[in-house]
């Protein structure tokens, strides 16, 4: 290696990495759901649909973390109920997981539903005279000719879970080796007389880390795109 | 198979109305494009809910309105051709074949996919990519995939016009082959003429989203010789050519042609167009032309300056166009004796 990082970092980079993973592959399947309902369904209220779920794009993380706190916080009847099962969310990694989930779902849902939106009509009328139920389409042709979609929401929504900070501190707080990811590590370097170079190294961590993610993202693009002989 | 269709449907200004009922084998439906033939499919087959109305196949009510009754697509056993082949472009060619077939109860399936892949001749096309077949292989493996699914009636929906000419001549014999074959039913869509004559026997016309007329593709035909330009098309399967000198001699029917074109062994289809018989009151001394058939005025028809004249010649049937002052001159009536004479050059091979 050409530098060592401290254990904490090391913890950081780790709680990341599990925080980013984990909020990905939960919000998949809703993610998933969610666009093929905005494109295949005929739902009443669609757009107020369509807004909800992507005003975490356009509001404020920090507005986003603070409506989670509320909802899940004590004086809620939901954080009441949690608490009366022994469930804690709030200050454990979990609630940087939902944090992540919420922030990155709209990125995740807008790659897909492009990605459904594509498909030509014609592939699904042919599945349906051919005898596939709806399921049975969404699994044999919708979902195998989305696949560069979904990968490239998945990226993203990865990345977007990596950097995590404005939601992520409001619910989950800064507590190092449970909930401290790279970004609050990174600020509270920033606000440590003399820990310049430590956030610096962890800011070239954390631009490794994405720029890893893209190349694998690329990558296996452009195999699925081989697969599709064009 | 019997299908009964009664079905409206509105789109703003334009309106679709149907009522018929099909009992044939090989029925077409006709008519220009924006006529609302593809309507009429996308509601038989389930993809568009009509307004209202019943859809009745072989007993089974597919649609009623008024029993609130719409059965999904996959529920209909109703398969469909399209325009554009439109393969499963992630699954491979033998892949694409069994879609059906493999959703298709076991005791439904009548049709083994090693017998339809022989018919087809798609034996070797099996592990290629969809992405890598020409424009004639994509339709032939839409259409295996179709007939596949054993469907109780296969639509299809204009599925020669996006080839080029070549392409539609070298699909229509297995399109023939699969229906003698297999014996399906099947409801043929176009706005092309010879499509018509080629793959029906009764035809449906269609014009501004009604059911205009119903009538043998024949006679469809026929009356394309009074009302069009381009006069009436004879098509002629012609067998066994044999070089003749440096032309070619085939067998139709009872009596012998004398063509440019060489041919295949086996079937060989011939356009031959109703203006290019003329007819002679006797034996022509000598002429050009390499063709002169003794033949029985069988039935006239047409009127203005177009007349048919329906001809048997040695047990084939031509029919020629001409002028009625002709029809005068040449005492042309039902039973008088004509001998027609055609250049070897007039016939157009199709396939």
């Amino acid at each position: 290696m050409m530098f060592s990082l401290p254990p904490q970092d090391m913890q950081a980079i780790w709680l990341s990495a599990k925080v980013a993973s984990a909020a990905t592959v939960i919000s998949l399947p809703f993610g998933l759901g969610a666009a093929y309902c905005m494109v295949f369904v005929r739902l009443p209220g669609k757009a107020f649909f369509e807004g909800l779920i992507n005003l975490p794009l356009v509001l404020p993380p920090v507005v986003v973390g603070y409506l989670l706190l509320l909802l899940l916080g004590r004086s809620s009847w939901l954080g009441q109920m949690l608490q009366a099962m022994h469930i804690r969310i709030i200050f454990t990694i979990f609630a940087a997981i939902i944090a992540s989930s919420v922030i990155g779902f709209p990125l995740l849902v807008r790659s897909i539903r492009i990605g459904m939106e594509n498909i030509d009509e014609h592939y699904l009328q042919a599945s349906r005279t051919l005898g596939a139920r709806w399921w049975d389409t969404l699994l044999t042709v919708i979902l195998p000719l989305s696949g560069r979609a979904i990968l490239a929401g998945m990226t993203l929504m990865f990345a977007r879970s990596l950097g995590e900070f404005g939601a992520t501190i409001i619910l989950a707080g800064d507590i190092p080796g449970v909930t401290q990811t790279i970004p609050l590590a990174i600020y509270d370097y920033t606000n440590t007389p003399g820990g310049d170079s430590m956030a610096l190294s962890l800011c070239l961590v954390s631009i490794a880390l994405s720029f890893g993610v893209l190349l694998v993202n690329e990558a296996v693009s452009r195999k699925l795109r081989r697969e599709r002989g064009r | 198979m019997k299908l009964e269709v009664s079905v409206r449907k509105n789109f703003g200004t334009f309106r679709i109305e149907a009522e018929f009922s099909l009992s044939g084998n090989r029925c077409g439906i006709f008519g220009p494009s924006g006529s609302g033939k593809s309507t009429l499919v996308h509601m038989l087959a389930g993809l568009l809910k009509p307004d209202r109305g019943r859809i009745i196949l072989a007993g089974r009510p597919l649609f009623d309105d008024a029993r609130g009754i719409n059965l999904p697509p996959e529920e209909r056993r109703i398969g469909v051709v399209f325009q554009h082949a439109h393969l499963f472009p992630h699954m491979n060619v033998q892949r694409n074949l069994l879609y059906g077939w493999q959703r298709t109860a076991a005791a439904e399936r009548q049709i083994a996919p090693e017998a339809l892949i022989e018919v087809l001749n798609l034996d070797s096309l099996l592990e290629r990519r969809v992405g890598s077949l020409s424009g004639g292989e994509q339709q032939r493996v839409a259409l295996g995939r179709t007939v596949l699914a054993c469907p109780r009636l296969i639509l299809m929906d204009e599925p020669l016009t996006g080839l080029d000419q070549d392409l539609k001549y070298q699909i229509i014999p297995y399109l023939k082959k699969v229906f003698s074959e297999f014996d399906m039913p099947l409801l043929f869509i176009s706005h092309s003429l010879q499509e018509m004559q080629l793959m029906t026997d009764e035809v449906l016309v269609f014009e501004k989203g009604t059911l205009q007329q119903r009538l043998p593709a024949e006679n469809l035909a026929r009356r394309h010789l009074v009302t069009g330009a381009r006069g009436y098309a004879n098509l002629l399967t012609l067998v066994e050519p044999r070089p003749h000198g440096d032309l070619w001699r085939y067998r139709w029917g009872e009596t012998e042609l004398i063509l440019t074109e060489p041919g295949l062994n086996g079937d060989n289809l011939f356009e031959l167009g109703s203006k290019d018989i003329t007819l002679f009151k006797g034996h022509p001394e000598a002429t050009s032309a390499r063709n002169i058939l003794v033949c029985r005025v069988t039935s006239i028809f047409g009127d203005g300056n177009r007349i048919g004249v329906e001809l048997a010649c040695n047990g084939g049937r031509l029919i020629s166009q001409i002028v009625p002052e002709s029809v005068r001159e040449l005492d042309i009536r039902e039973g008088a004796e004509v001998v027609a004479v055609i250049k070897a050059s007039a016939f157009r091979k199709l396939y």
